[in-house]
């Protein structure tokens, strides 16, 4: 036996070596499977950048962002601004939805709920999160264009961003209250208690006390729902129409025509009409900016989270 | 004394007077209106449920097990059924299982029990959340230059395996960030106990800390089956058949290679039709596509209530 491997005491601790050869070879197995998420992202990158590439080499870049007549990929149309426009429509409403109830709900299930209540009613949200969102598409055309659409604005159109909108808003719900009731958790009760030995009550704790101390976490629940929002496809394939294209439009009772909207009718047309030469590559072009605007918003938002963490 | 009994008790006023003077009006409202946005959210959801429910119940009446059955078509209401969608969807999830859950949960035990806090680890860290937050249309393009197109040989161009890969790829970081979460709950005193004894790492993993973190990663794994059954974007991007489908006939494994359709891309196809007939079928097939996510997430929601453990 090699004296390196020998203790003090005369006795050999370095062990089995096949228990150890086998614990090397497990030890790679799990790296191997952690590397393939590193393997994912590179080929995500890979499968973009290198079509992207070759559309941006196909169009004239200058009708990218120049107002043109709108977003009509098979006339060779490719007017990003409509698309972005669109997208930044329904995602907008969808936080002017999503922000109050989302919030609302977590500050209630975090400050006001006993445990018991809180046991029973946050299923509600997480039975919610799990609503396949075609499901919320077929949800947008068949209930909220005409109950909640069409009262607030007659004459809208059958297909709308609005309605679109107020979907996307209900699918990201579960999402702002699950982040932001975290945050919200995360208070030390010292700090509650603090404020109600001053006098104060329950109200102005939580607004004054808590909802300040849990800022990181709720501006951070917001970004990561909106990156979810600008990402969201089906509903916006499904009900805010404009399947082929889009003129340039703001009004959120018009159909209109989203990024990921667009993405989805080429992806579906793609095997009936080729339309001019990189019209199919513009769907690897809006991924690669869809996947760039998300990627930002993320890092943004676990920046935050990362606040709230070092903090208590 | 007489005094005491005249007027009111001095700590009386004082309580009185530190009661306040009126009840909390404002701090009511508040209450009421944080519980309204709560149950807002539940109002929605039984409106979405009452609505699917009363367009397409009549269609299990009417045509019961044969809508079940029936094949994906555009053109004929009375014949259409889920058939096809509900046996793709399970041969999707079969690739979710075999090839997301195996390398999601090895992974995650990398990270949590082997990976020391250096660079490159803490970069694959970063990476695997942000792979979370990407949307699931980009996996679709994944999945089209990668699994159709690249690995055609293998795959066959737009087949089950190619689909299935792309789910399953989707929800990996969901697997990992959920199975991550279930081991770092385990605390170190169970690891030192096992490393106490003589254990080896992967000893000590295997008979103590996956046991205890078995349920946590469980109801991770079923929640991302309740979402990769759900998934629609990433299929029609790698080419998820939306009209006439031929299958059947042939062996169980010649059909991984074979043209597919999933449950919700037949929701999806119906949903783009303008005739109403269809309408009551998208209806039907969203009432079968919600009873398989939601049961999904509402066994995750018991598995989490169940062995919820503080340590």
């Amino acid at each position: 036996m090699a004296q390196a491997a020998m203790s003090p005491t005369g006795i050999d601790l370095s062990g089995n070596p096949r228990r150890r050869r086998k614990e090397t070879l497990i030890r790679r197995v799990f790296q191997a499977a952690a590397v393939v998420s590193v393997v994912v992202s590179a080929a995500i990158v890979f499968s973009l950048v290198g079509r992207a590439g070759y559309f941006l080499a196909q169009v004239d870049l200058a009708t990218l962002i120049a107002p043109s007549d709108g977003w009509f990929p098979r006339r060779g149309s490719f007017d990003v601004m409509t698309i972005f426009a669109g997208t930044l429509l329904v995602s907008g409403i969808g936080m002017l939805v999503a922000a109050p109830l989302g919030l609302g709900a977590a500050i209630y299930l975090s400050e006001y709920a006993r445990p018991r209540v809180r046991r029973y009613l946050k299923p509600i949200l997480e039975i919610l999160a799990g609503v396949p969102s075609v499901v919320l598409g077929f949800f947008a055309i068949t209930w909220i264009t005409p109950q909640i659409v069409e009262r607030i604005v007659p004459g809208a159109q059958f297909f709308n961003m609005a309605a679109a909108g107020i979907a996307v808003g209900i699918l990201i719900t579960p999402l702002v209250a699950a982040v932001a009731e975290d945050a919200f958790r995360s208070v030390p009760q010292s700090l509650r208690e603090a404020s109600y030995g001053m006098g104060a009550r329950k109200r102005s704790t939580t607004l004054n006390v808590v909802v300040p101390a849990a800022v990181s976490g709720v501006v951070a629940s917001l970004i990561l729902a909106l990156s979810r929002a600008i990402g969201e496809t089906m509903i916006v394939a499904i009900a805010s129409g404009a399947t082929g294209g889009s003129a340039f439009t703001l009004d959120p009772a018009a159909p209109g025509q989203t990024m990921t909207a667009a993405m989805t009718a080429l992806a579906i047309g793609s095997d009936q009409v080729r339309g001019t030469e990189g019209t199919f590559e513009s769907l690897y072009f809006i991924g690669l900016l869809l996947f760039l605007i998300t990627l930002a918003l993320n890092v943004i938002s676990d920046r935050f989270v990362r606040r709230v963490r070092q903090k208590y | 004394m007489a005094i005491a009994a005249k007027g009111p008790r001095t700590s009386d006023v004082v309580a009185q007077q530190l009661r306040g003077r009126s009840t909390d009006v404002k701090g009511i409202i508040f209450q009421a209106a944080l519980l309204f946005a709560l149950l807002l959210s539940l109002l929605i959801l039984l409106v979405l449920i009452a609505d699917v429910a009363r367009g397409g119940l009549g269609v299990f009446q009417e045509r019961g097990g044969e809508f079940l059955r029936g094949r994906l078509t555009v053109v004929s209401p009375t014949t259409a059924g889920v058939g096809q969608g509900i046996v793709g969807s399970l041969l999707l999830l079969i690739f979710v299982v075999l090839m997301a859950f195996p390398v999601g949960v090895a992974a995650a035990i990398y990270l949590e029990e082997y990976a020391s806090d250096t660079r490159f680890n803490r970069f694959i860290d970063v990476n695997i959340r942000n792979l979370a937050g990407v949307p699931s249309i980009v996996y679709g393009l994944l999945g089209l230059v990668i699994f159709v197109q690249v690995l055609a040989p293998l795959t066959g161009g737009k087949t089950v395996m190619a689909g299935g890969l792309t789910l399953a790829i989707l929800v990996l970081p969901i697997v990992i960030i959920t199975s991550m979460e279930a081991l770092r709950a385990v605390p170190d005193s169970i690891r030192e106990a096992g490393f106490g004894v003589g254990a080896t790492r992967w000893e000590v993993i295997r008979s103590h800390v996956l046991p205890a973190a078995a349920p946590g990663i469980l109801t991770g794994t079923v929640l991302s089956i309740s979402r990769a059954i759900g998934e629609t974007a990433p299929l029609l991007v790698v080419g998820a058949t939306t009209g006439l489908l031929a299958t059947g006939g042939r062996g169980f494994f010649e059909s991984f290679r074979e043209g597919y359709t999933a449950l919700p891309v037949v929701v999806f196809r119906w949903t783009s039709l303008p005739n109403e007939d269809f309408r009551a079928l998208t209806s039907a097939a969203i009432i079968v596509l919600l009873i398989m996510t939601l049961s999904a997430n509402a066994i995750a929601i018991i598995l989490r209530n169940r062995y919820e453990r503080k340590w």
